[in-house]
């Protein structure tokens, strides 16, 4: 179905003087209705320690301890959860792109990359993926970047950036904190000239990732707005994370295809 | 390590041997009172090394073809495993001149006003669309302005995906990631850089590197394409008020298992910062935009 761009179409909310104003801000979810979800489950087996879902448009922070593993569910498709890591017990150590990259010598991210830190250390690992690749090139989307991309007249529109400060101001970061990002569920293919952009993603409703914390980390995701990329139809849709302890090894690892199979067969 | 320059002799003892050895035999005790110590001190000024600042700039050796000395604001060859560091005014020209072929400049770029404002590799690879850093190619800040623009490029050879050396790295590749080591790392510079300007590790975001190519294959392997040879060298203007950190470390791709790097020229001079009457300003949509926003901020701000 057609959707309009996130935020054009003026809401009515009452005031606290019993009066109404007219916003633009969109209130919570604001995906198309009707559009498909599939909610997912954890791609890895094991005890569940967190389940939360992220609303389109927004931010979210959580702990994951050494050796659980985040499930990232793309619940709507071809959304991108913007993700940064931080060593929880010391923030100053981050997630680096060009660590991550230097280390595996490859551009993109798979099954098996190593999310290294600024200090070149292991922070996650992707252990499942259910996409081709995802990306951590792009980096965020923000007010004053996107004015370079798409005209000074998206200004008010927030974006990753906006996302990633508050959320890190929730932490006792700041705009220090802000690096380049991951960015689950988007795809960024840089060509043989060095021309590279965002173009129409490899995701799919309910298509996952699997991170596994490697020391205990501090994982914040801006649900990525996406408003003025074609590439999400402009229909931001939620994501769903999970968090589980594993099961011992040998006893509950199912691979992503084992999973996908079993759901498929459902 | 392995250094690498043009007419010199590698030095056997250590990173700054052929720089810094005193002129004399140091085997007579001269500092037996502090006149004699005085005196033993005063002697060693005025030398010349093969990497050192050149005071004032205008005095360089190597003051770039075309370029006025008496207009020169920084001069310095850096040594192999060394790192500078400058805060240059809005419209100033900086160049990189790499003379054996092996230099690697690492450089992150800051506000010099407010250093929260700094280089975004992401927004500079993305916002272009273009991951090759070449001529025209903005170096943008995550605040949707120009910090500079590379103004000239005989080299094509630079790299914005793989940063610069970790301690991590460099202690797994050579063994040793001392700063004061044989093979310091590219990070391990920046943090004492940093450090100069009252910045820690939490300033310091993913770095650029010139001089030793690295290509996306197909398939997204990193190929390291080294240097363009001898003689290059690469050209920025400063758009901003700009803190400069440069660390002169072999890249982190670089296959060769020594510790490679050669000595890298720097030379800046006064300039006007890329103005609206020039193509460059209009050159692409985002590159108006981005310039619009650089001049906005520094109308408002008095520069």
């Amino acid at each position: 179905m057609a959707t309009t761009r996130t935020g054009t179409t003026p809401v009515s909310c009452p005031t606290a003087a019993g009066g109404t104003v007219a916003s633009t801000v969109p209130v919570g979810a604001v995906h198309a209705e009707g559009s498909p979800l599939d909610w997912g489950a954890s791609l890895v087996e094991g005890k569940v320690v967190l389940d939360e879902t992220v609303a389109p448009n927004a931010p979210w922070s959580a702990v994951v301890r050494t050796g659980h593993v985040l499930t990232i569910v793309d619940v709507g498709g071809n959304q991108s959860a913007d993700c940064l890591l931080y060593n929880a017990d010391d923030p100053e150590e981050r997630y680096s792109v060009p660590d991550t990259l230097a280390w595996q010598g490859n551009a993109y991210v798979r099954t098996g990359t190593v999310l290294r830190s600024s200090e070149g250390r292991p922070l996650m690992t992707v252990v499942a993926n259910e996409v081709d690749r995802q990306d951590t090139i792009g980096g965020a989307c923000g007010k004053e970047s996107n004015t370079l991309r798409y005209g000074h007249h998206v200004m008010f529109q927030h974006g990753c950036r906006e996302n990633f400060l508050a959320e890190a101001g929730r932490r006792g970061l700041g705009v220090r904190d802000i690096v380049s990002n991951l960015n689950w569920f988007m795809n960024v293919p840089v060509e043989a000239d060095g021309a590279l952009g965002i173009v129409d993603g490899m995701s799919a409703p309910g298509r996952r990732v699997a991170v596994r914390a490697e020391t205990d980390v501090l994982v914040m995701v801006s649900n990525c707005p996406q408003m003025n990329n074609p590439c999400n139809d402009f229909n931001p849709t939620p994501l769903r994370l999970i968090v589980v302890e594993p099961a011992p090894v040998g006893v509950g690892a199912r691979s992503a295809e084992a999973t996908r199979t079993a759901k498929e067969g459902a | 390590m392995t250094t690498t320059e043009n007419s010199t002799a590698v030095p056997q003892h250590g990173r700054y041997a052929t720089g810094q050895a005193p002129a004399r035999a140091r085997d007579l005790h001269l500092t037996d009172s502090v006149l004699s110590a005085r005196d033993d001190a005063r002697a060693q000024g005025g030398q010349a090394g093969a990497w050192m600042p050149y005071l004032p700039a205008s005095d360089s050796p190597y003051c770039p073809p075309g370029v006025d000395a008496a207009a020169l604001v920084w001069a310095e060859t850096v040594a192999p495993g060394g790192y500078t560091h400058k805060v240059l005014a809005r419209g100033t020209r900086l160049r990189f001149d790499d003379p054996s072929g092996d230099a690697c400049a690492h450089v992150l770029l800051f506000n010099a006003l407010e250093p929260v404002e700094r280089l975004n590799v992401a927004d500079t690879q993305k916002v272009p669309w273009q991951a090759y850093p070449g001529l025209n190619h903005p170096l943008l800040s995550g605040d949707g302005r120009v910090l500079a623009v590379v103004s000239a490029d005989s080299s094509g050879r630079h790299d914005a995906f793989c940063g610069t050396t970790t301690d991590a790295w460099n202690e797994r590749k050579y063994g040793d990631a001392r700063p004061e080591g044989p093979s310091p790392s590219g990070r391990g510079l920046f943090l004492k850089a940093a450090a100069k300007h009252g910045l820690s590790r939490r300033d310091l975001p993913p770095s650029l590197s010139f001089f030793q190519g690295v290509r996306v294959e197909p398939d997204g392997t990193l190929a390291w394409h080294g240097s363009a040879g001898a003689g290059t060298h690469v050209e920025l203007v400063a758009e901003m008020p700009l803190l400069v950190l440069v660390a002169n470390v072999a890249h982190p791709l670089d296959p060769r298992p020594g510790y490679v790097v050669g000595p890298l020229r720097v030379h800046a001079w006064r300039g006007a910062p890329t103005g609206p009457g020039e193509p460059r300003f209009t050159a692409t949509p985002e590159l108006h935009r981005a310039y619009l926003n650089t001049v906005d901020y520094c109308e408002a701000r008095g520069l």
